[in-house]
């Protein structure tokens, strides 16, 4: 966005602020994205609040311009980015602040895979959603997912394959979870361009999620579904 | 995107009546694959052979792909006796296979061409040490700048290199052709991105197999 006449950040209203911010992310300004947050934050804002309706909103409209064709990777990488900064700030005071807890993620690219900015975006939306989220990073196999899901303990296993050669493993693990008598443990879902929701039912996840939004909400869903189910 | 890039394609409008398509079978093919087919064409005598492209960049949208193939088989159906689409699975998770078998045409083998130029098989058996290459072939040597520098955006943004490339180890070059041109621009590419080189000559691989299996369709005595 224009950038000539130099907007003042600190001299904006809140909710033009947000808009700006908004703005911001969509152009990838990393800065822009860290004075904001201070800014919010100095006026009384929440940490939670800065998250939510500055980052995770603009962040949202990135996701839905990806989806749509109108952004490409490199545009989200920079949005994701500058979203990042700014929850590096935030992260340490929403601990401190009491922000909501939703649940617990452990998220990996598959074995044979190490496409990962998909799964990037998916654990940072969650982390905005107020999951805590681990992250093992790119080409997990079954040891690696069952070690971390062993010390973690999550509520929810997530699984990014982004190639038709790696998107079978996903079953591979799941099976493996099922043989162990684990599978009930833990919601499982599953995303990367080339999934389906057919895909998701044939290897038995609870869902497959087309992008990190709809991870967001189905995770959210299923959560508190878990929690009210007796003896759960 | 570079439809102007590609070589020169046979327009079916071009080709006289009928009674000749009706002889032939028509290949629907991904663009990155169009300088391939006519060299496989002529090396051969596939006279029988037609070829349209579709733009090669829907490589970068998968969830495209399967519909615009579709839309084209129906576009050519009624002018040809066959039609076999010249693209792998290439990220549409079985969607392209099942759109196919639905239509009643056949199509290459394979999860996408890097797996298919050097054999589906050698490729699988691979692939489990080779994880973290990044494969060109002499299509995408050629278009490196359109196919892979620019829509990564490193044209813009050079410091997303190491997030986007970060993971990968080598680019190995599966040369079709023999071309000592082409070879120094993929070591260079290699470099560019930061990444060791090495070059494997696998010349067509299975796609031959899957056109040369392409008999000419016979008239009716
Ligand atoms: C960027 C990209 C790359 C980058 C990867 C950089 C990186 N660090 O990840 C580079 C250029 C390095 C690359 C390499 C390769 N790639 Co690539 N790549 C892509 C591309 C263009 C975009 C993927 C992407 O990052 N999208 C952006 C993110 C935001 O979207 P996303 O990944 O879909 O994630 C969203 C959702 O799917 C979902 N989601 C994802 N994961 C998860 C997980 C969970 C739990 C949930 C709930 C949701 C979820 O939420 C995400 C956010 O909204 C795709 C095509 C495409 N459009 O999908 C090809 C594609 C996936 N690649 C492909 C191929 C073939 C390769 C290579 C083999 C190519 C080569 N020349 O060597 C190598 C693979 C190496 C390997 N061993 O992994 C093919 C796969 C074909 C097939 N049959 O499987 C594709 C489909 C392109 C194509 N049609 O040819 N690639």
């Amino acid at each position: 966005m224009a950038d000539d006449d130099e907007i003042i950040l600190s001299e904006l209203p809140d909710d033009e602020l947000v808009l700006q911010m908004h703005d911001d992310l969509y152009d990838g300004l990393k800065e822009e994205i860290e004075e904001g947050t201070r800014i919010l934050l100095d006026r009384g804002w929440t940490p939670y609040d800065v998250l939510t309706k500055a980052l995770v909103s603009g962040m949202k409209i990135v996701g839905d311009d990806f989806r749509d064709g109108i952004l490409f990777v490199p545009e989200v990488l920079l949005s994701a980015n500058a979203m990042k900064s700014g929850m590096t700030i935030l992260k340490p005071l929403l601990a401190e602040t009491g922000a909501p807890r939703m649940g617990k993620m452990v998220i990996g690219t598959v074995k044979g895979d190490i496409h990962d900015i998909g799964k990037n975006l998916v654990a940072m939306m969650m982390e905005g959603a107020g999951f805590e989220v681990v992250d093992l990073g790119i080409n997990n196999s079954v040891e690696k997912y069952l070690e971390a899901l062993d010390s973690e303990t999550p509520d929810i296993l997530g699984m990014s394959a982004l190639l038709t050669t790696t998107m079978p493993y996903m079953k591979v693990v799941i099976d493996t979870l099922k043989e162990k008598g684990m599978r009930e443990d833990y919601i499982v879902l599953v995303g990367g361009a080339p999934l389906n929701e057919e895909f998701g039912k044939a290897i038995g996840a609870d869902a497959y999620c087309r992008d990190a939004a709809v991870a967001v909400e189905t995770a959210k869903q299923l959560v508190a579904r878990r929690h009210n189910q007796p003896g759960a | 995107m570079s439809g102007a890039a590609l070589p020169s394609l046979q327009p079916v409008q071009d080709v006289s009546g009928h009674a000749r398509l009706a002889d032939k079978i028509l290949l629907i093919a991904c663009g990155a694959l169009a300088r391939e087919i006519l060299d496989l064409k002529e090396a051969n005598g596939w006279a029988h052979l037609d070829l349209q492209c579709l733009p090669a960049n829907l490589h970068l949208w998968p969830d495209r792909i399967t519909e615009a193939v579709a839309a084209a088989v129906q576009q050519y159906r009624a002018d040809y006796a066959q039609i076999f689409v010249v693209y792998a699975d290439c990220g549409t998770g079985g969607q392209l296979a099942s759109k196919c078998a639905e239509l009643g045409v056949g199509m290459v083998e394979g999860p996408h061409c890097y797996s298919f130029f050097e054999g589906n098989q050698t490729f699988a058996a691979r692939a489990e040490d080779e994880f973290t290459a990044f494969y060109l072939t002499d299509f995408l040597v050629r278009q490196f700048d359109a196919f892979v520098w620019k829509p990564m955006g490193l044209d813009r943004h050079p410091e997303l290199r190491d997030m986007i490339f970060g993971n990968y180890e080598k680019l190995v070059y599966q040369a079709q052709t023999e071309d000592a041109a082409l070879d120094a621009k993929a070591r260079e590419c290699a470099a560019r991105l930061g990444l060791a080189y090495e070059r494997r000559f696998t010349g067509y691989g299975d796609l031959r197999g899957a056109l040369a299996a392409l008999a000419p369709p016979h008239h009716i005595p």
